[in-house]
Formats: C-alpha cells, structure tokens, sequence
C-alpha cells in the first residue's frame, strides 16, 4: 500500500519543511500520495503535484480548515487511511499536534520524530534529547510517523505533475474555535532551514543586547536563534528558541554566544556542521560541542566578530 | 470545575543518561528521578486555576510502577487535593497511557485534564492529543497561557511560527509548555500534610485495557560522539579558521 503524507502549507504554498517529509516518506515506499487541507489552497495543492517524489495529491477543501486545526484535520485523514500502509508528517508544532489524533483513532502506537528510515517498519529516532538513539519496528498494521525535517534533505521541488483529485471535507468540530496567530514576520532565513544560526543564551543579559546578536546575523544571512533561558527571561520570542523543547536545527555553521550549553539546547543544534561557541566560561558545557571556543566576554568578542566580518572581502551567503 | 492532572516520573532532567551496555536502553538504576518537568507546570496551573476561585478539585494521576507514587504525592504537597495511581509494570507506550486515562477520566470526570505537553524521557509528545481524540474533547496543545471563562477556556499555544490563540469549550485537554508558570516549591508543613492526603490505587489490569506494547525497541545506542574541537585565542583567529578552514562563511 501506499504511504500518505500530510503537506503543511499556509493556504498559500507549501511550508518547506513538506519537502524534507517528502523525502521521508519516499524512503518508506516510492508510492507517495499527499493529502492538502486548507482553504482556497488550490496553489499550495499545485506546488505539491509538482513535487516529483508524490504520484497523487488529495485535495481538501473547507472553511473549517483555513487554521489547521488538529480536530478538524483528523477525521479527513482518518478516512483516508485505509488506503495506506503509513501516514506521514513533519514533526515540527504541525505535525505532532495533529498526529496523535489521528494514531489514537486509528490505535496505531507513534513513532514521533524519526531521524532514519531503516526499512518501512523500523526506524530510529532520538530519545532523551538526543542523548541516545533508539531502533524502533513498529508491529501495527498501519504506521503512523511524524519526521524529524532536518534529518532529510527536501526533495526536489519540481518536474512532476500528479494528479489532483477532490476529496469530501468532513464536519466541522465547533468545541474548537481559533481566535488569532501572532507570526513574527523576518526577512531573515527561517530558523529551520537557516544555513548559518546565530544564537543567544541568557549571557546577553537583556533583549536590547540582542541587537550584536542581529548585526550578526544581517551580515552573515544568518537566522537567529536562542536557548530556553533567554526566551523565558523575555529577551526573544519563543519561536527561535532552539533544544529539546524547541526547534532543532542543523545548520552549516551554529554560532553560540552567552550560552552555557545545557543538555536540552544541546539538543536542538548539536548535529549543526560547525559549531562555535563564544563564552566567558571556561568550563562551560558547549565547549565540548565546539570545533571552536572562543572563550571571552561576548560584550568585548562580539564588536570584534562584526570588525573581522567588515574585513573580510566576500562572505558566502 | 473538576481538574484531572497527569504526572509522569522521569529521570531527573539534569541527570547526564548513560546507555546500557548490552543495547536494552537506558541506566535507570540509582538514577535521581523527578516529576517530568512540563506535568510541574500542569499541575501549578491547575492549583492555581482553584486558589482563583474557578475550580473545586485538583486531581493528579499517575501510570506506571510503584515508585511513580512520589510524582503524585509531590502534586499533593503542592496543592492537589487528592492522588489516583494506576499501577502497571513494564514500557508503556503512550497510546496504552491514554487509554488507560480515559477509563480514569470516565470514572472521574472531570471538567479539564492537563499534562505536560511532552515527556523527556521518551521525547514522545503523543499521550494529551490522543487522550483528546480518544474522549473526542478539544486540544489546547502546547499551552503558555491559559485563561479561564465560562465553560470555556482561551489558550495561548506556541507554535513554529510564534503564537497561536484558540478557544475550546470544557471538557478539555491542554498539555502545558514550559513557560506556562513558574512551578512553586513544596514546603515542610505542606509535604507532611500531603502524607495524609489519600491516593488511590487501581491495578491497570482492572481497567480492562489493553497496554501491551505495539512497537518493539530493537536497540539503543548512544549518539555518534563528535570529533574535538580547539580553542582559538582571539576573534581574529576564529574568523581566520571559519573562512579558510570550515570555509562556512
């Protein structure tokens, strides 16, 4: 049987992570269907039959789906799910909202947030904050799995043309009712496909300080990160908060400044390609994630960074 | 209104894990365990929602093995008024958790259940939402604010993109964020008071479902380590080696 993917998207067009849950589900079987839900999202469902990795698209339509709401979304999925062997998702704040409720009503045990497809029952996914890996075979009938996106490049974007076939939108669910989403619109590279990230810890001391951080980060097309701590202590918001509990990012170069390193942060950025950390402490846990150190009043170290930076005659963006 | 809250006994979050030798998963023997971190969010809230006045019990329930009693007693020193403990050995997935809270939540129920939002242990993120499909409630998942009204509550959710706001009519699930509250200390007087409290126990074999487990864990292994790195004495050298060495910038 074939393997669904559930596109994310904005109504709009796709959200790229599609893409890397794409891959995903290609690497379980090579009959990939992908299911779009939305509102007037005729372009996103275009994009996605353009993605030659997925031989049909299913299109859903309603009013009720223009906020992604998992209670609304699952009942279509549900339905669907008898014509396939596994469904799949992102497991970004989309995905695991929504697949549980759609693993519990179909009583199939998830398997959240793979980083490998070993085969298409087993898979290995990051337990413990990434401090141990665990093979995972899942014995029920239909899988259901969410995608760790930046564990699989984004497929290609275009060259196919799948069919797109109507499907019926199911009821509404009226005890849920969405009131308002505040996005924090950047010109900056999003967090999680960024090839460079900049991050700040609690050491910035304050959200005005953030600024060197941003300086930075303009210089070097950079996105912009931080830890838990200086998300809670209110110097950022908490959509670039990077760890455990946030997003994970694998960039080409991390940068982390004023960040102690504790295991959570760790692991949100530990598989970045290069890693730098600049701290006044020594003995500070990033340090043993660093290719690195720098260790020095980030007050004093980062002025200097955006000198050499100014310096330099070409920076690769 | 009636609150049901979750807990979960994890190993402790400051705890650095080591993997068992022979690949079976994790030491957990002589390791500090704690509360996983988000249910002590969970359960404050909760408190906090009948210290204002809007609710009339607070209820914590726990699943798992003996020693999983301490979660609920430390809810009860901070505030809940009284404890469940669904005994049961072994690996628990989350889908048997839920079901197993379901059969609580229909023997109890309550107008709100809450949890933490993920466990960090298993790093599952499942059991709030499919409790909440499995009762066919509404979700609040991944809450930093909750409000409550009339029969009603409005939640503020963190999501990728920044903050979503959602109303849902009770009865509710809502699995909590970190940054929902500033979890409070259990004193002295409280922790001996919580002694007395009464917590009730029921074998999971009573509740007549099924929790074996659906997924078989072939293997843990730890993470490839990675390899080094140096200390570079200035700014100069660090943007000299990114350049011409990592050549990432």
């Amino acid at each position: 049987m074939a393997v669904l993917l559930i596109a994310e998207h904005n109504n709009k067009e796709l959200r790229p992570f599609t893409l890397n849950a794409a891959t995903a589900a290609s690497q379980i079987d090579s009959d990939v269907h992908a299911v779009i839900i939305g509102q007037n999202s005729v372009d996103a469902a275009k994009q996605l039959s353009e993605l030659p990795v997925v031989k049909k698209v299913l299109s859903v339509e309603g009013a009720h789906y223009e906020n992604f709401t998992a209670e609304n979304f699952a009942p279509v999925i549900v339905k669907l799910a008898e014509n396939y062997s596994h469904i799949v998702c992102s497991a970004n704040t989309f995905g695991k909202n929504l697949m549980p409720r759609i693993a519990a009503h179909l009583d199939t045990s998830q398997v959240s947030d793979i980083i490998k497809v070993i085969s298409p029952d087993t898979f290995l996914r990051p337990i413990y904050a990434g401090n141990a890996f665990a093979t995972i075979k899942s014995n029920d009938a239909k899988k259901c799995v969410t995608i760790r996106p930046t564990s699989f490049d984004p497929c290609e974007s275009t060259g196919g043309s799948a069919p797109i076939e109507k499907v019926d939108a199911s009821e509404e669910f009226s005890n849920t009712k969405f009131i308002k989403r505040e996005e924090i619109k950047s010109d900056r590279p999003e967090l999680g496909t960024a090839r460079i990230v900049v991050s700040g810890g609690r050491g910035m001391q304050s959200g005005d300080n953030f600024k060197l951080i941003t300086e930075i980060a303009d210089k070097l097309g950079a996105a912009i990160g931080a830890s838990r701590a200086a998300v809670d202590a209110g110097y950022i918001s908490n959509d670039h908060q990077v760890g455990q509990t946030g997003k994970v990012v694998v960039p080409d170069l991390y940068i982390a400044v004023g960040i102690s390193g504790a295991i959570q942060h760790l692991a949100g950025m530990k598989e970045s390609k290069v890693i730098v950390a600049i701290n006044k402490d020594g003995e500070a846990p990033i340090f043993s994630v660093a290719d690195y150190g720098l260790e020095a009043d980030l007050f004093e170290a980062l002025p200097q960074f955006m000198e050499e930076l100014n310096k330099l005659n070409t920076i690769q963006k | 209104m009636k609150i049901l809250v979750a807990v979960k006994r994890v190993i402790d979050y400051n705890v650095q894990i080591r993997v068992k030798e022979d690949g079976t998963g994790v030491v957990t023997d002589n390791v500090k365990m704690s509360t996983n971190p988000p249910d002590d969010n969970a359960i404050e809230e909760a408190v906090k929602i009948k210290e204002a006045g809007k609710a009339t019990e607070v209820v914590a329930v726990t699943v798992g093995e003996e020693k999983a009693q301490e979660t609920v007693r430390k809810a009860l020193a901070v505030g809940a008024d009284r404890g469940i403990h669904v005994k049961v050995d072994g690996i628990l997935e989350p889908l048997a958790v839920s079901k197993i809270l379901q059969k609580i939540v229909d023997k109890e129920k309550p107008d709100l259940v809450f949890m933490g939002k993920q466990a960090i242990d298993d790093d599952c993120n499942q059991t709030g939402q499919m409790l909440s499909a499995l009762l066919n409630w509404p979700q609040a998942t991944f809450a930093s604010k909750i409000d409550v009204k009339d029969n009603k509550l409005e939640v503020t959710r963190e999501i990728d993109e920044g903050l979503e706001t959602i109303e849902i009519n009770v009865p509710a699930i809502v699995t909590c964020d970190l940054r929902l509250n500033e979890p409070r200390y259990a004193s002295l007087p409280n922790i001996m008071k919580a002694k007395k409290k009464p917590i009730e126990e029921i074998a999971a074999s009573d509740l007549g479902v099924d929790v074996s487990p659906r997924l078989e864990q072939l293997k843990v292994e730890e993470p490839p380590k990675r390899k080094a790195g140096i200390k570079v004495a200035n700014v100069a050298e660090l943007v000299q080696k990114l350049k011409n060495e990592a050549k990432v910038i």
